[in-house]
Parts: C-alpha cells; structure tokens; sequence
C-alpha cells in the first residue's frame, strides 16, 4: 500500500461515528432530565406554598388553628414540631440501623462463608423490596403489641434517663416503635452499600494488616474500615433520606403529637411531616394543602440539607 | 538476631489442588535466602506459608512441617497471629496503610493488641526503623505527611520499616523490588544486605542477578508442567548455584536458556 492511500485513510470518518454521537445525546438527555424533573418539584412545592406568604394571613390562621385544634395559628409554629419529630425519629433509625448494617455488612463480607454470605445478601436485599404499607401493617399488628414488654422493662430501669422517662405508652405507638420499624426498612440500603464497598478492601492492604500480626478485627480496624469509611457515610445519609421521607409506616404506627418532646417511650409526643400529610390531605380544603406543600416544601429543604452535609463528609474523608 | 527455618515434607493446597509438593528446605539465620524460579512454580506460595498467610485464601492448607528454632508453626497450639508477629513481610507492590502518616504507618504494628507506648518510645522507635529502612533522612520533616504521597521506592521503605518496628526475627520479601526502578532497588538491595545482620530474610526473586548479588543461599523452584505440582528443584549456595550448579534444570535456567 502507497503512502498516499494510508494518509487518506485517515481522513475518512470512522465507523460508528452516528452510534457515538447518539449515545452521547442519549446520556446528555438522561442528565438534564433529572435536573428538570427535580426542578419541577421544586417549583410544584414553592408554587402552591405560596399563598402561605402572599395569601390572607387571618384565613392561614384559621387553616392552621383547624389543624391543630386552636393550639398553634402561625405557620412556623406549626411546622416546628413536626419538623421535631421528623428529624428525631430518622435520627433514632439511623443510630439503630447503622450499627447494625456494618456488623451485617461486615458478616458478609467477611466473616461468613460464603454460601451463607451469598444467601444473607439475597435476604437483604429482599427486605428493601417490601412495600413500607406492609412495614407499617407489621409493625402496627405484630411489633406494637410484642414490643410493650420490652419498653416497660426500659421505662422502670433505664426510666432516670430523661429519654427513657415512663410509663412506657401501652400500646406503644411511639417514637420508639417507629423507630425500631425505620431502622429495619433502611438497613438494607446500608447494609448492601457497606457490604459492597467492604468487598472492595484491596487485598494488598488486608494482607498488610494481616502481616503484622493483626487479628481479624485488628485488621478490618486497619484496612477495611477506613478504607470504607466514606461509602459508610453515603450509604448511611441514604438511609438518612429514605427515614426522613417515610409515610406509611410512621402513620399506621405512630400515635401523633404536636410537642417538642424527647420522651421515646410515650404516645401522642411527635409527628412527622410526610405522615402529617398523608393524614391531613383527604380532608384539607384548598389552603389547607398549601399548607401541607408548605412542610413538604420545609422537608424538600432537610433532605438536601443533610445530602449536602453527607457530600461534604465523603469529600473529607477520601481528601 | 534472626532465627532459622527449617521446612520438612511440605506439601501445599489450594482447595484439592496441589500446588506445591514435597519442599524440604533449611534456611540460615542471618543469612539471605532467595527462592528463583519459573513463574508458577510455587515460590510466593511457600514464602507464604513461613507465616502462615497462605492460609488466608479460602480452602488454602498444608502439610509437613515448617519448624521455627524446632517449633513447628503448624501445631494446634500455634496462634497464626503471633506467629505473624514473630516473622514479618514485605510484599511485591508497597502497601503503606492509605489514610495514615508517614509516622502512623511505621507505628500501625506496634499500636496493634493495644499495646500501650509513651510518645518518646514512638518517636525513637520511628527514628529507628526508618533509618534501618534508609529512609530516615528523606522524610523526618514531613513523618506527619501521608505515607502513600512518598514515591513507589519510598514506599516499598516505609514498608521495610513497618515491617521491622515490631522486631520480627525473619523477614519474608515476596518480589520486594519488582515494581521499582533500579535506583530503588540498588536502595532496597543494600538495606537488604545490613538488615541481615539482625534478621533471616528470604527474598523471592523474579530477577537472578539479584538473586546472585544479595543471596547467601539460592533455592530453585521448578514445576514439569503447568497445571503440575512446583517443588525445590535444586538448593546450593549462591555461588554454587550460578557458577557450577549440580543440576541440570537449574543450570539452563540460571543461563538463560528457559523460563
């Protein structure tokens, strides 16, 4: 072959060009639709919450006094508590899932044999597919009444820490119970997440541990631990996220209260936002869903608050 | 001081697999003892098993005797991790511990079980085993800086280093120079040379001049086939081994003319 052909060759398009550049449309289009859509939430809440800020503040009143049975008028006093009891049942899931979705985690992936670690995966995984409507039916037949024995035990021992002050609530649709119930629907996401980035410990460094005489749990200390550390971190605010949104579980378990109150053990203390909604919405007239979108739109902001806080913690730890 | 090794009938699994058969072998203290050989022939696997992290590998076992000073480090009494404390190991690709320093990685063996130690031992134990790994005087202004920022021969020091802060008496090296480039490598050969002084050290070797320029002892590894069972070939002193081997196989592989 001259040459000259082989320069010209060069100068041809290549096949698969067109497939290039529409997989490439493709991928772009995928990227900015998740940016609309979540737009589009955005401004659905800041749309029609806004008639609480520009809207007839006495007929706001009267919506919100209606909700709560006169005991708050203002929106901010209204969305406070619940707010309150969002964020302390998430974070009560959290602390009891996470430290036992890295023990799981850590079974698995490296300390159980490996057909029992493949079948414990499957399970997991299989509790993240139940529908959180048959969570909340569990925990309200099965859980609730189960459960009372235990939290009355907590309340007469452990009663003179302020959390734990009784009488434990019989039955006890509590924080407490919802929390245990949240704590099992996201310990699969954190479980498979820890699990996951857990098996990727490079073995190099696991023999390193291992090499300088360290045991076992020595060497998951040295290792695998930090190595994992900021999956961890994600996977937990994951978690986090899907706790703070939960609706179905928490309104058929939970008894509601409107206070800021830390009593775990006691019925009719705290709310949710999104199980508020779910509970007020059949019956709510046009400003009583504005106000309703209104603490939607409150809980929209925490979620991205706490994403963005768990961003910045896995930037610090793999820095 | 290092202590000698002596391996008798040692056959080793991977599962049902025999990957290695029948190794006897006496290893001096305080002497270099390099294993050469084809690749697959086994060496990695039997260093492996002088500190019983072969065992690591799911199904992998042994069996024969590998006797530390006359104990067998296979008795049922034997906990493999003291044994691994007892004889350390250097690997073929540096692995300083990734989020810790300089300082942190020289340390992570001792701070192991809890052992407890006073700011100024640390310090000094740091001194000391960073200057036994010739590193000393090109990090003590930044031991709090991470240890993975060092260059790939730094590394492989640091590693040395970590590896003698607990005081082992044998020193196992699984290709410790194969990924460095030949400045490093003449850095980790020399270190090699003092630290025999202290420590038995096996070195596995892809690299023959290596072999002969550190060695005491050489140990040739050779397997008929592949998919066929490794096993000690030929063992002689370094010079024997190069100059005027008693074996045929190891002859051509010395010379060149296979693997």
């Amino acid at each position: 072959m001259s040459s000259h052909s082989t320069t010209a060759a060069l100068t041809q398009p290549a096949g698969g060009k067109r497939a290039d550049k529409t997989f490439k449309a493709v991928a772009y289009a995928c990227g900015i639709l998740i940016l609309v859509v979540l737009a589009a939430v955005a401004l659905f809440l800041l749309f029609r919450a806004l008639p609480l800020i520009t809207g007839d503040q006495a007929a706001n009143s009267e919506t919100i006094s209606n909700f709560t049975g006169g005991k708050s008028t203002n929106f901010w006093q209204y969305v406070g508590p619940l707010l309150f009891g969002t964020v302390l049942v998430s974070a009560l899931a959290l602390i009891v899932a996470f430290f036992v979705s890295i023990g799981i985690a850590l079974f698995i992936s490296h300390y159980a044999p490996r057909k029992l670690a493949t079948a414990l995966s499957y399970v997991v995984d299989l509790l993240a597919a139940i529908p959180s409507v048959i969570y909340g039916l569990w925990g309200g037949l099965v859980l609730v009444p189960a459960i009372f024995p235990f939290w009355n035990w907590v309340a007469e021992y452990l009663g003179w820490i302020p959390i734990f002050a009784g009488p434990a609530s019989n039955p006890p649709r509590t924080v407490a119970t919802v929390a245990v119930v949240l704590a099992v629907m996201i310990l699969p996401i954190i479980t498979s997440m820890s699990r996951d980035i857990f098996q990727q410990t490079p073995r190099l460094q696991e023999e390193a541990a291992l090499a300088l005489g360290a045991t076992k749990w020595e060497m998951i200390k040295l290792a695998v631990l930090p190595f994992g550390k900021s999956g961890v971190v994600s996977a937990s605010m994951l978690g986090l996220g899907r706790a703070l949104g939960e609706t179905m579980a928490v309104l058929m378990i939970l008894s509601p209260g409107m206070t800021y109150s830390f009593k775990l053990l006691q019925a009719s203390q705290s709310q949710t936002i999104a199980a508020n909604i779910a509970a007020q919405y059949p019956e709510a007239n046009d400003l009583g869903v504005s106000v309703l979108i209104g603490t939607g739109l409150v809980l929209f902001v925490i979620t991205f608050v706490v994403n963005y806080i768990a961003r910045k913690i896995t930037e610090k730890a793999t820095a | 001081m290092g202590q000698r090794i002596d391996v008798k009938n040692l056959n080793i699994y991977y599962g049902d697999f025999l990957a290695v058969e029948d190794v006897n072998l006496d290893i001096e203290p305080n002497k270099v003892t390099a294993f050469i050989g084809p690749s697959g022939c086994g060496k990695s696997t039997v260093l492996r098993t002088l500190d019983r992290m072969h065992e690591i590998i799911p199904g992998a076992h042994c069996t024969g005797e590998v006797l530390l000073e006359g104990k067998n480090l296979y008795d049922k009494d034997v906990d493999p991790v003291s044994v691994r404390r007892d004889v350390g190991m250097v690997f073929q690709r540096a692995n300083p511990f990734p989020t810790m320093s300089i300082r942190e990685n020289v340390l992570a063996g001792v701070r192991l079980n809890n052992r407890k130690i006073s700011k100024s031992d640390a310090d000094d134990l740091v001194e000391w085993a960073l200057r036994g790994a010739n590193l000393w005087e090109e990090v003590k202004d930044r031991l709090d800086n991470p240890g993975v920022g060092l260059s790939g021969g730094q590394q492989q020091r640091l590693c040395i280093a970590r590896a003698v802060a607990v005081h082992p008496q044998v020193l196992l090296m699984d290709e410790p120079c194969s990924a460095l480039d030949p400045i490093s490598t003449l850095a980790v050969e020399d270190l090699i040379n003092e630290l025999k002084n202290d420590y038995t050290i096996v070195i596995v070797t892809h690299n023959m001049q290596q072999a002969a320029r550190i060695a005491d002892y050489t140990a040739f590894f050779n397997l008929k086939a592949v998919g066929q069972p490794g096993h000690l070939e030929y063992f002689a002193d370094t010079t024997t081994m190069f100059n005027n081997p008693q074996n045929a196989e190891a002859e051509r592989y010395v010379s060149g003319r296979f693997g």
